[in-house]
């Protein structure tokens, strides 16, 4: 096995965690080891919960795994979410001297590193409170056995604008860290072999922008929209260096449309957004089909629908790519699987949009939009091929008939040569009312249904064109596995791991997985899937579409549909063990897990209790007059851990059915009593203690 | 084989104008092949775009490259065009509830980047090819399948939006004055600018309040008005808002300002669609190398 580790940074927006987070990926990236991070955060600027996890590994990664190593807590509250999740051999680093640890939280096996930032920092001057998490990362580089140097470098380079004073803090901050690692914990002991071969860290969004440069795109438009932004402000940031044009428009409306004038007058052209904005591109990608002008169209999926969740991943908007626009055009919609597929398949949908002159979709999402992996340096270059497709340059001049040139001539491929507007001998009107030959209006006067009937024909022939370039899906890992695992897009790598997980455990699995939703391979899907013994599709979304578009294009059923759709992405052994259940033929248990439970209450705290309380213990209660079992969360007080109470959270329904206090005074002792009552316990007793008699008044009514 | 010469004739579409007979928009498709022959523009570089309704048909009636895009979205793809290639000759055209209704956004926004574009709104107070419903420009009153009690709303004043929101060349015509008509429309493609041109353009058939008549008893020409100034805003302003018994018509705002394609740092290599595609290896080592 590889040897790996996955650091987990827990704080809040604004503490700096993105920055500490990228020092730590480029430091094991130039050691040579592979990185995969999920940033776990929330739509605000300041404050809230952000949870970043980077897996490191000698081997490629591209999911964050199952495990947590080492935390490196920023705040109190990350302290307390996420101290239980270490695992025996690790460590819990954190700034002593603001922040303390609950030993209750701590499981066995794990070190405790409180680090005393003002007495290490004492010597370098005053200090940004920002310059705890140097020196957490100084001490993580000694436990996790990484050079010192290396990050030292990579400080050197990041603060090299802001002059030697700066870099000396921090380089000095960096080092005080990790001596105080070094004399008062072992390191963590990995048998690292480090290759020191330098890989980029990227993310999706990033392998898109450059894809689209590196591709020829020429011109793109956008309007802010999370989790797409980051190609429109790399794009900008590169438009000059790259000779792209990059315009932001007053809403997605003019975006795409931008983007279709501009790929009509003959540049390459793209344009990226979320469901919300690709929902109101919808009309305009049905007239880039209808007038056959090539476009590209990014839609980095996050949680629906409307508004939805703005941060979170989500694979739910395959049904609105298929279903965009009124009628039958001709398309592509393609879903990389990572982040060098996303630079090729930019690329790619360049191409298939001027080869045939339809939009194409890319379909990403934000896990893969947004986290950050390594590549290896050599899976991209500059070289490659730029192929803009059948073209007229050259007519004789202008003349009143046209100079013979049918821009929709009726073509055996149904790609009909272009000329881009500036061309003599070749003007024509692009109509988006449907046209003959010469692009002259069929629709107004007097409709032609033989026209139409051809011109439609031709328009949708240039489907086979496509499906014929277009690479089959494949079946990876044993042929004659128990279980077929079967994904889309951004969820290769993870469902991959899933059926290694599986393989090891005695369920022999392989897995299928699609990159083109449309053209779709349907006959070759069937093919594949129908030796296969049990097969379950694995998708992030409630109704499973990529599952009822298989059944459609392939007339396949698969047997189990396996969705995920509380914003957070698939892990390995979340999988496996779903899928081993579903094998076992037992169903789906949606009922509210403990960690669920937690976070319910971490809400009710946030909404109620001014982050004054966190979850203490957590007990089921079997029955109770609600009329499903319950979970009784504990709230403690963050500084002393006394109980303030108990909330009361439906296993089944999720529903918050009450605060208990700790001294029923808070809320009325007739309330209170009802409340026993109904939750099926003796009056006044408390589920965690068998107390009967109220606490001292330390709570505050609520 | 020599080009072939430029005139009216040579400008026509491959088919005739489905108007209705008498509609305003005949004078403006006039106008506008007059204008482009008056400055000796070859046709392969005019580049027209339209959006949906009766006076977006226009691209179809003359010859020259079109775009018949959607409702609403001739502005949008008309910038796309024209940021793509500056050096064709990008004209807009479309009515007002394409222009400033359902396309009032991109209106707004395409007038603040000053961007080299021409505009020409066919203005009928009127929805004609959806049969006569009320539009952002019918008058208050104004009986409509839409408002049988009247209309209720206040029309908008695209003349003083196009002055706050930019706009380099602003000015009204009128499909009953067909030679100024052709001067604005000339002077609006000669203008390096955003420039608007508001043309009324009576709809014989839906709108039989703002006639042939209605029009020709209230305008009267700027050029006649003495020491009228184009360059003074708010004197352009406030005839913007004119609109009762006498209504201006004319060259309200004329100004040079830098545009949008002067502030793009990519077109100092020329258009953009004769540059080249894809980055060179040292570039992508560079950029590579930002992330390492």
């Amino acid at each position: 096995m590889a040897t790996e580790i996955t650091v987990g940074i827990a704080g809040a927006a604004g503490d700096g965690l993105d920055r500490t987070g990228d020092t730590l990926a480029r430091t094991a990236a130039r050691l040579g080891l592979h990185v995969y991070t999920y940033n776990s955060y929330q739509s605000l600027i300041r404050g809230g919960h952000t949870w970043l996890r980077l897996r490191l590994s000698e081997e490629k990664v591209d999911n964050h795994g199952d495990h947590l190593g080492v935390l490196v807590a920023l705040n109190q509250d990350g302290i307390e979410r996420h101290a239980r999740e270490v695992e025996a051999g690790g460590a819990i680093i954190f700034n002593g001297a603001r922040f303390h640890c609950d030993p209750s939280l701590v499981p066995k096996g794990v070190t405790l590193v409180p680090l005393p930032v003002p007495d290490l920092t004492a010597k370098l001057g005053k200090l940004l409170p920002v310059m705890q998490n140097t020196a957490a990362l100084g001490a993580l580089l000694h436990l996790v056995g990484f050079d010192l140097e290396v990050t030292a470098e990579i400080l050197l380079e990041t603060f090299k604008k802001k002059g030697q004073e700066i870099i000396d803090q921090n380089v000095g901050v960096l080092r005080a860290g990790y001596a105080h690692g070094a004399r008062t914990v072992p390191a963590l002991g990995h048998p690292w072999k480090f290759s020191r071969k330098r890989r980029p860290v990227v993310t999706g969004n990033h392998m898109m922008a450059l894809g689209a440069v590196a591709g020829g795109c020429k011109f793109y438009s956008a309007y802010p929209m999370s989790p797409a932004s980051f190609i429109l402000h790399w794009l900008a940031a590169h438009s000059e260096k790259c000779g792209v044009v990059v315009k932001q428009a007053e809403d997605e409306l003019a975006v795409i449309n931008l983007a279709i004038g501009a790929g009509h007058a003959g540049v390459r052209s793209m344009c990226a957004t979320s469901g919300g904005g690709f929902a109101l591109m919808s009309e305009a990608i049905g007239m880039a089909g209808m007038i056959e002008t090539p476009v590209v169209v990014v839609n980095v999926q996050r949680g629906g629908p409307s508004t939805g969740l703005p941060t979170k991943s989500e694979q739910g908007d395959l049904n609105q790519v298929f279903g965009a626009s009124q009628g039958d055009y001709p398309r592509v919609i393609i879903a990389p699987r990572d982040a060098t597929d996303c630079f090729h398949s930019t690329v790619e949908a360049l191409n298939l949009a001027e080869a045939f002159q339809l939009p194409v979709t890319l379909i990403s999402d934000l896990l893969l939009g947004e986290h950050r992996s390594t590549i290896d340096p050599e899976s991209i270059s500059s070289d490659v091929a730029i192929e803009r497709g059948e073209w007229v340059t050259a007519l004789p001049p202008d003349d009143a008939d046209n100079g013979g040139y049918k821009r929709y001539a009726l073509t055996p491929s149904g790609i009909s040569p272009r000329a881009r507007p500036g061309t003599t001998g070749c003007i024509h009107v692009s109509g988006t009312d449907d046209h003959d030959e010469y692009g002259i209006l069929i629709s107004d006067e007097h409709t032609n249904p033989a026209i139409r009937r051809k011109m439609h024909e031709k328009r949708m022939r240039k489907m086979d064109g496509v499906r014929a370039r277009l690479q089959p899906p494949v079946l990876e890992g044993p042929a004659r596995a128990d279980v077929t695992l079967i994904g889309w897009g951004s969820t290769w790598s993870v469902i991959h791991e899933a059926a290694e997980q599986l393989s090891r455990e005695g369920v022999s699995a392989s897995q299928v997985h699609f990159k083109y939703m449309y053209p779709f391979h349907g006959a070759e899907a069937r093919a594949l899937l129908q030796g296969c013994a049990h097969t379950v599709v694995v998708e992030n979304n409630f109704t499973g579409q990529f599952a009822r578009h298989l059944r459609a294009e392939s007339g396949f059923t698969v047997d189990h549909v396996l969705v995920r759709y509380d914003g957070e992405p698939f892990e390995p052994a979340w999988i496996a063990q779903r899928v081993r259940a579903l094998l076992e033929g037992k169903a789906v248990d949606l009922a509210v897990t403990e960690h669920e439970a937690r976070e319910m209450a971490y809400h009710y705290i946030r909404i109620h209790m001014h982050d004054r309380t966190r979850p203490g213990r957590l007990q089921p209660i079997a029955e109770s007059g609600y009329g499903e079992p319950l979970w009784a969360v504990e709230l403690v007080d963050r500084s002393d851990g006394k109980p303030e109470g108990m909330l009361v959270i439906g296993r089944d329904t999720g529903s918050l059915y009450g605060w208990h206090p700790a001294d029923p005074r808070l809320l009325g002792e007739t309330a209170t009593a009802a409340f026993a009552t109904a939750l099926g316990v003796s009056s006044r007793a408390h589920p965690f203690t068998g107390d009967t008699a109220g606490r001292a008044p330390q709570g505050r009514a609520h | 084989m020599a080009t072939t010469e430029l005139t009216l004739k040579s400008l026509d579409g491959p088919v005739e104008p489905d108007w209705c007979p008498g509609c305003g928009d005949f004078g403006v498709l006039k106008s506008i092949k007059e204008a482009i022959v008056s400055l000796g523009i070859p046709p392969h570089d005019v580049l027209i775009v339209s959006g949906i309704g009766c006076s977006s048909n226009l691209p179809g009636f003359i010859h020259a490259y079109g775009v018949h895009s959607l409702h609403g979205r001739a502005l949008p793809v008309a910038t796309g065009a024209a940021l793509a290639n500056h050096a064709l000759h990008v004209i807009a055209v479309g009515g007002d509830g394409d222009g400033y209704g359902i396309g009032m956004a991109h209106f707004i926004h395409a007038m603040r980047r000053n961007l080299n574009l021409t505009y020409i709104v066919m203005d009928n107070e009127i929805y004609g090819l959806t049969t006569g419903q009320a539009s952002p420009t019918t008058t208050e009153g104004h009986k409509t399948k839409s408002t049988p009690r009247g209309n209720v709303e206040k029309p908008v004043q695209p003349l003083a939006l196009a002055l706050a929101s930019g706009a380099t060349y602003v000015a009204r015509g009128f499909s009953g004055e067909q030679k100024q008509l052709s001067r604005l429309v000339a002077g609006a493609i000669a203008h390096r600018g955003f420039s608007l041109i508001d043309v009324f353009s009576p709809c014989v058939t839906f709108n039989k309040v703002n006639t042939y008549p209605f029009f020709k008893e209230r305008v009267y020409k700027l050029e006649d008005e003495k020491g009228y100034d184009a360059t003074d805003l708010m004197a352009a302003m406030e005839k913007s808002m004119q609109f009762g018994a006498r209504i201006p018509i004319g060259l309200l705002y004329s100004v040079d300002k830098p545009t949008y394609e002067d502030s793009e740092p990519v077109f100092a290599k020329g258009p953009l669609v004769d540059q080249p595609l894809g980055l060179d290896a040292r570039t992508f080592q560079d950029i590579l190398a930002e992330t390492m």
